[in-house]
């Protein structure tokens, strides 16, 4: 499905593992368990992907509250919706990070529709923060080698997707960013992303 | 590249890294339930943007903790099991005349109830579910809340519940939508945009699941749209359901 890396039905592909201490299918396995009220499967479920997930959130959010209330939410969110996990669609942790992801950037979005945000300040930090991010990646070989796809995009489609998915953006708020025509930020990232996709497959 | 035709798929790679605002998601998730290829392509990228570095940062263990108590509270949804039975009204459908209307009313229910049960979730295999349990969920919900509104001799009252976060549509004698006409449901968000919420069956009497999430939604409406329905309202709604939040 998708990114056709597939080689095995239903076998989870790239992505899966960065920074989590467990194999993916022991993830996926973990979570049909908890689909059956498992309590036990889903505490190491969540000692296994906790920092990962918990990692996204502060990334997106910032404020470690409220990024703990993103991760609080999104595993009872998990725990509820298990058995809703298929794995002929993707892997288990990338399942967990789309709840978790999805949660974060509406909870940066509701806080910047309660007043402020101010947008060149924080694109400065993006920028930054993506040298951090990257060196913070060294320890796992499948990181390294998404960092290493990363060098392969344009500066434009990197920015425009680190925006997108780190920083919350809508993609009109991301070709505002980036002095980008309206309407193109959106092709960038979704170029960006099939760039990168691919360029992952290749070395898989 | 940016034709018109094409916008729409251009908008994946944003959906899959949720960098669109909430009418274009809705556009989107229509778009979507007609369009496997996108489908395919959103779970790739998706996989994908989960890739991207992220430096791991270990929650605090009081938030295990309260996760893990937090469970205990919390029943796992059941599996979504494979049948044919997801339209509910079909089976109590009147004879009438114009059977293509009808067709096409139905195809676009059956597309509205699988597509909208497969986007709740990033990837349940929701094609083929029951639309009648979560439907029964919301009616026989503890704090199912309901509201009737008169639409001449027709009477239709909306089910809410916010625990399940779904809400449902029962029709009475609703008059049937005009030939290439179509009744379309609609939440509308706390920001005061309108959300589709899925399509009306041909049937004048109707139990119908509102595609989406209803936990803050702030009221329901319903207007006739094109067969076929439209990502957003082209008319005033015929019937608008306030939600008290």
């Amino acid at each position: 499905m998708g990114p056709g890396r597939n080689e095995r039905a239903g076998a989870p592909h790239v992505g899966a593992p960065v920074g989590a201490g467990a194999e993916p299918d022991a993830l996926a396995a973990l979570l049909q368990r908890s689909a059956r009220g498992d309590r036990a499967a889903f505490a190491e479920l969540y000692d296994a992907t906790a920092p990962r997930a918990h990692g996204l959130a502060v990334r997106v959010v910032r404020d470690p509250a409220q990024a703990e209330e993103v991760t609080q939410e999104a595993y009872l969110d998990v725990w509820r919706t298990a058995s809703r996990f298929d794995p002929e669609l993707g892997s288990a942790l990338t399942w967990l990070l789309t709840i978790v992801h999805r949660k974060a950037v509406d909870r940066v979005r509701s806080a910047e529709a309660s007043g402020r945000r101010e947008a060149t300040y924080h694109h400065r930090n993006q920028t930054i923060d993506h040298d951090a991010t990257a060196e913070a990646a060294h320890a796992s070989l499948e990181a390294r080698r998404v960092r290493a796809a990363l060098t392969q995009l344009t500066d434009v489609q990197r920015e425009a997707i680190e925006l997108a998915y780190f920083g919350g953006y809508t993609h009109t708020e991301v070709a505002a960013l980036l002095d980008l025509p309206v309407g193109t930020a959106k092709t960038r990232i979704r170029d960006g992303l099939i760039r990168l996709r691919d360029t992952i497959g290749v070395g898989t | 590249m940016t034709d018109h035709m094409n916008d729409v798929h251009a908008l994946s790679g944003a959906y899959a890294v949720d960098a669109l605002d909430d009418a274009e998601r809705a556009r989107f998730e229509e778009h979507l339930r007609r369009c496997p290829d996108c489908r395919a392509e959103v779970a790739g990228l998706r996989e994908t943007a989960a890739s991207l570095p992220v430096q791991p940062a270990a929650p605090p263990p009081q938030l295990r903790d309260r996760i893990l108590e937090g469970i205990e509270t919390i029943r796992p949804l059941p599996p979504l099991t494979q049948t044919t039975a997801d339209v509910v009204p079909l089976t109590r459908r009147r004879l009438r005349p114009a059977p293509t209307s009808l067709l096409v009313a139905a195809v676009a229910v059956l597309i509205a109830a699988v597509g909208g049960a497969f986007f709740l979730h990033p990837w349940s295999s929701d094609r083929g579910q029951v639309q009648e349990t979560a439907a029964d969920k919301v009616l026989d919900a503890d704090d199912a809340t309901r509201i009737t509104e008169k639409l001449g001799d027709a009477q239709a009252t909306v089910v809410i519940s916010r625990s399940e976060g779904r809400a449902v549509i029962v029709t009475k004698d609703m008059p049937l939508a005009p030939d290439g006409r179509t009744y379309e449901l609609w939440f509308q968000t706390p920001q005061g945009t309108m959300q589709p919420a899925g399509l009306m069956p041909d049937d004048q009497d109707a139990t119908v699941l509102l595609d989406g999430d209803a936990s803050d939604a702030t009221g329901v409406g319903i207007t006739v749209e094109p067969d076929g329905g439209s990502p957003e309202p082209t008319s005033d709604p015929i019937a608008f359901f306030a939600l008290a939040t």
